[in-house]
């Protein structure tokens, strides 16, 4: 059981980082896009969670995938999504809450899903989507296949129920070979406002993993070379195994929890100035500048692409027609969906 | 036609189901080596194997959190809870998760699984293992909520809960385990879900019901004809999600009178909804206030007498009928 990963991968491949560097720009941009509106009011409804800090773990560990692959997780999601290829305008869609959404616009931020791309979904209730993750990965050997499930979390999530219910069965069908999910915990200190200390009694969460008889590997969660390092051994391992792994990256929540969370008193000011110096986006582009001479202009060309992106996304999903009131009631189950409740009662 | 037990009833629809289609499964506590703690499965493990047999931890939510997992990924399980109290553990995962995934996945995937297992009172199993859950569930879109009354409609409606696309609660009547019955033989019989069946036809008073509840209200019926000369059309509702109450409603044009007969507590419980129902779609037609006979409104006592006190029976909905009629007790 290794402890800590060092960098590891392989760098010599500089157009693939590139273009990991592109991505988090990208998600960077849309993120900061998304606050934007949200706080204009009135555009972005309900909860908005952004990602803003934590790039390095959807982007290093979606790109060490295969395209059958998929992927759950939580409320946070908006990265996953864009990492697996979902379209930048259906998401923003989604979040607008319009019918050219990726759900249609009947999900919204905390439930992005985008089947076609291996997203099976953001989910609310914190920790509940470890067990469908579970059975998932459980389902993709009993079809016989050697695909594998991603399950992201945060440390806030190993408190409830689920988790430990999700975590001993996938130890227990790990042990037949019928459980290829990896377990990603995004530990960024924070349950919400309650610091790890204040939230779980033992702070090795790595070892609590353990407790389930399913091998952990921690690292460092700002610097892509490491997670994609990780994340390539671990998925081929699993890949191969059938047995459940778990990753825990060290990571740091650069934005409030939610976009409503704008005094933050859990946290002093100064902690977040000393995370944002070990930005992964500034990680990885100083060591590119190093190992293959990126240059400032290419990494600008790169972050105005990004930021055009996000402002077309925003602006498509300005204008993108609302979901027709006839979206109500499809989709809630396959066969004998609801009635109109007004309508029955005046015919 | 063969004569089976209820228990035997939805065994055979899950070996059949399980022989038509790889894709179905059944995960549960003690359901494999154990054999089942009503021996509903007994013998599948060594049929199937431990892929498709899976003995799991005492962990509800583990269960049903997994089995929808499973079901979006394209399999059909079945997950036995060894009885439905315990899965009100599993409540965030089947409300939050399986009712809700098709919804706010904007139709992306299906959610084929059944939640089955015994509920309901009658061997002083006390407090938190004699309740009855239809109301509960069937508040929730997304889902649906079957309960069957008898041996035919057990292995008919099972096998369409599992043939289907949604999640199914689908809620076995303890003490009907034992009931006998005529069952079709064919491997394709099913009973469609959302049609209600007149069990027996009278044009005095309607009686709504479902699960045991039916038996009850058939002695009855068959009572107060012989003794009373009272007609009572019986209705068997067979699924509480989705409700078809036109046959309901196509009776009490014809009775003008409604009992509606549920084991649950009666503050908003299933007999609330329904009468609410018939009244607002009925009003003009109804001679007398619709009726409830409902279980008492106390958690599930221990000592036999109690329990007796604390559930409805043949009585009680003897006199429901008397009264809807304006008759004296």
């Amino acid at each position: 059981m290794k402890e800590t990963s060092t960098a590891v991968a392989d760098v010599a491949d500089a157009p693939e980082w590139t273009g990991l560097l592109k991505q988090m720009l990208l998600i960077r941009r849309f993120e900061e896009a998304t606050e934007r509106e949200f706080r204009k009011g009135g555009k972005v409804g309900g909860y908005l969670h952004v990602y803003i800090g934590q790039e390095a773990i959807a982007s290093g560990i979606i790109s060490a995938l295969r395209p059958d692959d998929i992927v759950f997780c939580g409320y946070r999601d908006h990265a996953q999504a864009l990492s697996l290829g979902s379209d930048p305008n259906a998401v923003m869609a989604e979040l607008f809450g319009k019918a050219a959404g990726l759900s249609k616009g009947k999900g919204g931020s905390m439930h992005l899903f985008d089947s076609e791309h291996g997203l099976y979904g953001g989910y609310g209730i914190v920790g509940g989507h470890l067990t469908l993750a579970t059975g998932a990965a459980y389902a993709l050997r009993y079809q016989q296949t050697d695909r594998v499930a991603l399950c992201y979390f945060g440390d806030g999530a190993m408190n409830i129920g689920s988790f430990h219910e999700a975590l001993n069965m996938a130890g227990l069908w790990g042990h037949q070979g019928m459980c290829p999910v990896v377990f990603i915990i995004e530990n960024n200190g924070y349950a919400m406002g309650t610091a790890l200390e204040r939230h779980s009694a033992l702070t090795d969460l790595s070892a609590r993993v353990r407790a389930y008889d399913i091998p952990t590997e921690k690292v460092d969660g700002q610097d892509i070379f490491a997670v994609r390092g990780v994340a390539d051994r671990v998925i081929r391992q699993v890949r191969e195994t059938g047995r459940p792994y778990c990753i825990e990256a060290v990571t740091y929540r650069f934005s409030g929890h939610g976009a409503a969370d704008i005094l933050q008193p859990y946290r002093p000011k100064e902690e977040v100035e000393k995370h944002r110096q070990r930005d992964p986006i500034l990680i990885l582009r100083n060591r590119l500048a190093e190992l293959s001479g990126l240059t400032d202009e290419e990494v600008k060309s790169m972050d105005d692409w990004a930021t055009d992106v996000a402002a077309k996304a925003v602006k498509f999903a300005e204008e993108s027609p609302a979901p027709e009131p006839e979206e109500l009631f499809t989709d809630v189950v396959a066969e004998h969906g609801p009635r109109p409740v007004r309508e029955s009662e005046h015919e | 036609m063969s004569e089976k037990s209820y228990r035997d009833a939805i065994r055979d629809a899950m070996i059949e189901e399980m022989d038509r289609d790889p894709n179905v499964l059944i995960m549960g506590e003690d359901i494999g080596v154990y054999e089942g703690t009503f021996r509903i499965t007994a013998g599948m493990l060594k049929k199937y194997g431990p892929k498709r047999v899976i003995d799991t931890p005492i962990a509800e939510a583990g269960m049903a959190g997994t089995a929808v997992g499973m079901a979006m990924l394209g399999l059909r399980p079945i997950v036995e809870m060894m009885t439905m109290n315990f899965a009100i553990v599993a409540a965030d995962q089947i409300l939050n998760h399986a009712a809700k995934v098709r919804y706010f996945s904007g139709g992306q995937v299906d959610v084929p699984m059944v939640i089955r297992g015994p509920q309901g009172a009658g061997v002083q199993l006390s407090a938190q293992h004699s309740q009855s859950f239809e109301s509960f569930y069937a508040h929730f879109p997304g889902i649906h909520v079957v309960a069957p009354g008898t041996p035919a409609d057990a292995k008919g409606l099972l096998k369409t809960a599992i043939r289907g696309k949604d999640p199914v609660i689908f809620l076995e009547s303890a003490a009907l385990y034992g009931m006998k019955g005529e069952v079709p033989d064919d491997p394709d019989f099913t009973v469609p879900f959302g049609k209600s069946r007149v069990v027996r036809e009278g044009g005095d008073v309607t009686i709504v019901s479902y699960s045991r509840m039916l038996q009850l209200s058939l002695t009855v019926a068959a009572k107060l004809a012989k003794d009373e000369g009272i007609e009572c059309e019986v209705i068997d509702l067979r699924t509480l999600r989705p409700l078809d109450l036109e046959p309901v409603y196509a009776s009490v044009a014809k009775t003008h009178r409604a009992v509606v007969v549920q084991e649950q507590w009666k503050p908003f419980g299933a007999a609330a909804e329904i009468a609410a129902s018939i009244t607002e779609a009925m009003f003009d037609e109804l001679d007398a206030p619709v009726a409830r006979v409902t279980g008492e409104d106390v958690p599930m006592p221990y000592a036999r007498n109690l329990e007796l006190l604390a559930t409805p029976h043949e009585p009680e909905i003897e006199r429901a009928v008397r009264k809807v009629m304006y008759r004296k007790q």
